[in-house]
């Protein structure tokens, strides 16, 4: 498809959109004003949950919040409702962001567990503050006005909700299109491949969980103001399960799949209404749940993926152009050659009593490549992560370009220049090359959240578009810059981390085991490209299993066994070294 | 407060944490076993409660409608994906498994109630008609998806209560019971007054706990079920089968659920939706105990137990909220204390 193709089809369901009050009955309209008002909960959660991997069983929470600010100002205290939208806004995401700040550096279900403690937490309370009504809730909610005009009947507030609708739509796409959606994307890759990149994984997460309950909000408030009353039932723990159904239901990585999810639920719900009371009679109430919860069960038993990643996969897929030619991202400048980089001293990690990296010294210089190997066991990827960040040591000084970077988290160590790859590759399969390499220019970019929602960032994209074409041109994968990253051969793939560890434009390349599970084609290939990222002065440290592959590519080599550094020196010193003979091969009998 | 209210209120609150106690532990058990989180125990603990006061009013509890639905589907799917893998050999043993022992439960409690049996053949028929639920739910909702991660089954087990409940109100309807007391004898310790139900309360509970340890530790099934649990490749490879060893988790997790379920009854109203808070709470403290330990779990729920018991002399209205707003600090300390090795990486 292209552009255009789908430009028409958009504005076809826009006039679709707008003409239904003109041909529909008000019940129908007053359906579709509660379908929209979910979307947007649900939207929400697609992105917490789909795209940045967070289950949370506490949207329902936050759409509460926001109904209720807006019922206290208006119902209770007389003023605007626009005010209302203001105080639900503002008090809604604070709440999100202190639970956030406190919870998301929770670990995977901790997290999920969490957001059923706060969201029951929030819910207990609604029914218990006495200025809020108690269980009996606040009626009186006066409707919503534009200018003079009072949204009093149902088809007026409709167009206000599918307005709301359509620009949140709008604006989640054009934001996961961006540098920071496309961090977010990153989120269910883990932790360690997101701070990688430079990228400070938490902040994403907290940027996500904010977005999430700002929707969530947008809906408390239309909620509030279409049904003119508010009481604690609709933002109970169920309904936080049925939004998550909503999002799961209608493909939660895809922002659409929030519509369609929340039309589905409403409308299944509505008809189970409607028929449930012919098969049953006076038992409909606690059938309905019972349905619905075997249906949610069900789909996430046999169809994971949701209906609209499972429609879309029949679509044509949308022909995007090659990036064009743009101005170059600013560049970090490279030290002399020769100078000293990295310099490790005495470097400790123990795993309780055992001592995995025991007081390790060496130092990289600018320009070369140094081979970091050992026996299996010996500690070389403990020692990786040590210098990555990804683990702390418990003594000893690692300094980089002359500052120490002993205590710093992954993404800082990354941001100064230090960019790595994976023994076991980690990409994200469902992004395309070009996208897998902008995630690296991530640390050389500054477009923020709003403006790239709001598509303010032309040059900056284009730069890291031409950027990220250039790193895939470089390592050899530019003919197909759109095919997604799941789809190559493992060889490829660890071609494209070190495209994208390039892209961040580094001063060391640190690579784990590069050479790992390749054909020996392969490897010939990745040293050809080693030899060349050396001959444009980058610098390289690499551990290595493959003694072929490190004696015919590195300058140096430092050599652990049992977690202590055995010697170090040039490959054929090394080869000859009695010492490391017999860490390898055992001693001479 | 006055030191005796603060007795009063300690003591209370014993005797609550040691209901979610064994609920907490029976939650560890299956977590461990199976790497489910399920929610549903405190629902297994009140539809208990509901079937004994059934019982006790001389009628067929709503409990054998229920058991008799879910026998029949876990019994098709299991013929229908033993047809798929073509094994239709072992039909006969799934029949008797999924089918006939779950209405063989049924059919002894029919009988028996004809001869209106005393107290406590009552309340072992009441535990014969819950144990099957849980194995049944298993073989029904999780097993077609063992192997998916944590966070999809949390996701599944939270959908499952909401069912559960849904059940709930169809086969028990929405009134509220109250059982006969167990127990009318009291203890006074100094001027502090501890009511039997309470002293029974904590014994089940240390007993059945006690009984727990010695099975894990002694027997060859326990070890065989802790492997599980360590190790699901390593222990079929040992030729332990992880579904079996899930259904007696199951089991053994229903049996601690459905004792709390008789202990509580008698001291609270039990609705058909009450299951819901108490699993929770119980929840709470097998989170203290970081979702592994036994005796943490145990802790964690006593934990629980009087923090609600002073919470509510406080703010009554507030307590629930206070209970599950402990939760969060208490995620933050396991979390960081728990060092993952590995991150579940989801696609």
């Amino acid at each position: 498809m292209t552009l255009a193709q789908i430009r028409l089809i958009v504005a076809a369901v826009v006039a679709c959109i707008i003409a239904a009050p003109l041909v529909l009955n008000p019940f129908s309209i007053t359906l579709l004003n509660y379908i929209g008002i979910y979307a947007l909960a649900a939207i929400g959660l697609a992105l917490l949950t789909g795209v940045g991997g967070i289950v949370s069983f506490g949207q329902a929470a936050f759409v509460g919040i926001a109904a209720y600010s807006t019922a206290w100002v208006t119902a209770l205290n007389g003023y605007s409702p626009w005010l209302g939208l203001a105080l639900a806004v503002v008090l809604t995401c604070s709440v999100a962001a202190i639970l956030g700040l406190v919870t998301l550096r929770l670990q995977g279900h901790f997290l999920s567990l969490s957001t059923v403690a706060w969201g029951l937490a929030i819910a207990f309370l609604f029914g218990n503050i006495e200025g809020l009504g108690e269980h009996n809730g606040i009626s009186g909610i006066p409707p919503i006005s534009i200018g003079p005009v009072a949204l009093v009947e149902s088809w007026q507030i409709y167009f206000l909700i599918w307005a709301i609708v359509g620009a949140v739509l709008l604006l989640c796409y054009n934001l996961l299109d961006s540098r920071i959606g496309r961090a977010m994307r990153a989120l269910r890759g883990g932790n360690t491949l997101v701070e990688s990149l430079g990228i400070s994984a938490f902040r994403i997460r907290l940027v996500t969980f904010v977005i999430a309950a700002f929707l969530g909000a947008l809906s408390g408030w239309l909620y509030a103001h279409l049904g003119r009353f508010v009481s604690p039932g609709p933002f109970d723990a169920s309904m936080g399960i049925e939004y998550l159904m909503m999002a799961m239901v209608g493909g939660s990585g895809s922002i659409l799949g929030g519509v369609v999810g929340a039309a589905i639920v409403t409308l299944l719900k509505n008809s189970v209404q409607d028929y449930l009371p012919l098969i049953a009679k006076g038992a409909s109430g606690q059938l309905e749940i019972v349905a619905f919860s075997a249906l949610f069960i069900l789909f996430l038993q046999r169809a994971r993926q949701g209906i609209v990643p499972f429609f879309s996969g029949f679509l044509p897929g949308l022909k995007m152009s090659r990036p064009q030619t743009a101005a170059p991202l600013p560049r970090r400048e490279q030290p002399a050659p020769g100078t000293l980089l990295l310099k490790v001293s005495g470097a400790q990690r123990r795993f309780g009593g055992l001592v995995a990296v025991n007081n390790v010294s060496f130092e990289v210089r600018s320009g070369e490549i140094l081979g970091l190997i050992g026996p299996n066991g010996a500690g070389k990827t403990t020692m990786f992560n040590l210098l990555t960040g990804a683990l702390r040591t418990n003594s000893g000084e690692i300094k980089f370009a002359d500052r120490s970077i002993t205590h710093d988290p992954q993404f800082r160590i990354a941001r100064s220049g230090i960019s790595r790859t994976f023994q076991h590759v980690k990409l994200r399969p469902h992004m395309t090359l070009l996208d897998n390499v902008l995630l690296g220019t991530y640390s050389r970019t500054t477009t923020g959240l709003l403006a790239g929602a709001l598509r303010l960032n032309h040059a900056e994209e284009a730069s890291a578009r031409y950027e990220a074409l250039r790193q895939l041109e470089r390592v050899g994968l530019a003919d197909k810059p759109f095919e997604l990253a799941g789809n190559l051969p493992l060889g490829n793939q660890r071609v494209l981390e070190i495209a994208r560890a390039l892209a961040a434009d580094p001063t060391l390349l640190v690579l784990d085991e590069p050479a790992a599970g390749l054909r020996r084609q392969e490897k010939q290939k990745l040293a050809e490209l080693l030899r060349s990222l050396r001959a444009d002065h980058l610098t390289i440290l690499l551990v290595e299993h493959d003694m072929e592959f490190v004696m015919s590519l590195v300058d140096r080599i430092v050599v652990l066994d049992f977690g202590s550094k055995l010697c170090e020196g040039g490959p054929a010193a090394i080869r000859s070294d009695a010492r490391v003979q017999e860490a390898y091969l055992g001693g001479v009998a | 407060m006055t030191a005796d209210i603060a007795a009063i209120l300690a003591i209370d609150g014993i005797a609550t944490g040691a209901v979610y106690a064994l609920v907490a532990i029976g939650t560890v058990l299956i977590f461990t076993v199976t790497r489910v989180i399920f929610i549903p125990f405190g629902d297994i603990a009140a539809f208990t409660a509901l079937t004994l006061a059934a019982l006790d009013a001389r009628q067929l509890p709503g409990t054998v409608g229920l058991v008799v639905v879910l026998a029949c589907m876990a019994c098709v799917m299991e013929l229908a994906s033993l047809a798929r893998a073509g094994e239709l050999r072992a039909a006969p043993k799934a029949v008797l498994g999924y089918l006939v022992l779950p209405l063989l439960a049924v059919g002894i409690v029919w009988l028996v109630m004809r001869i209106s049996p005393p107290m406590p053949i009552r309340i072992v028929l009441a535990l014969l008609l819950i144990l099957p639920i849980a194995p049944l739910l298993d073989r029904i909702v999780f097993r077609p998806i063992a192997d998916a991660s944590v966070l999809l089954l949390l996701t599944v087990s939270v959908a499952l209560h909401f069912a559960l409940v849904g059940l709930g109100l169809l086969f028990f309807g929405p009134e509220g019971v109250r059982t006969e007391p167990l127990t009318s004898l009291a203890l006074d310790i100094g001027d502090v007054h501890v009511p039997g139900q309470t002293v029974l309360i904590l014994t089940a509970a240390l007993v059945f706990s006690g009984l727990l340890f010695l099975f894990f530790d002694f027997t060859l099934l326990g070890k065989a079920l802790r492997a599980t649990a360590l190790n699901r490749t390593g222990a079929r490879l040992m030729g332990i089968r992880p579904a079996r060893a899930g259904t007696i988790a199951y089991l053994l997790g229903s049996l601690m659920a459905g004792v709390s379920g008789i202990l509580i009854a008698p001291v609270n109203t039990i609705f058909y939706d009450s299951g819901f808070l108490l699993g929770l709470k119980a929840f709470v403290g097998a989170i203290i105990g970081g979702m592994i330990s036994y005796p943490g779990a145990a802790l964690g729920a006593f934990g629980v137990g009087i923090l609600e018991s002073f919470a509510s002399f406080q703010s009554s209205t507030l307590k629930d909220v206070i209970v599950f707003s402990l939760l969060i600090p208490v995620l933050l300390w396991r979390s960081l204390a728990s060092q993952h090795s590995e991150e579940e990486v989801e696609e």
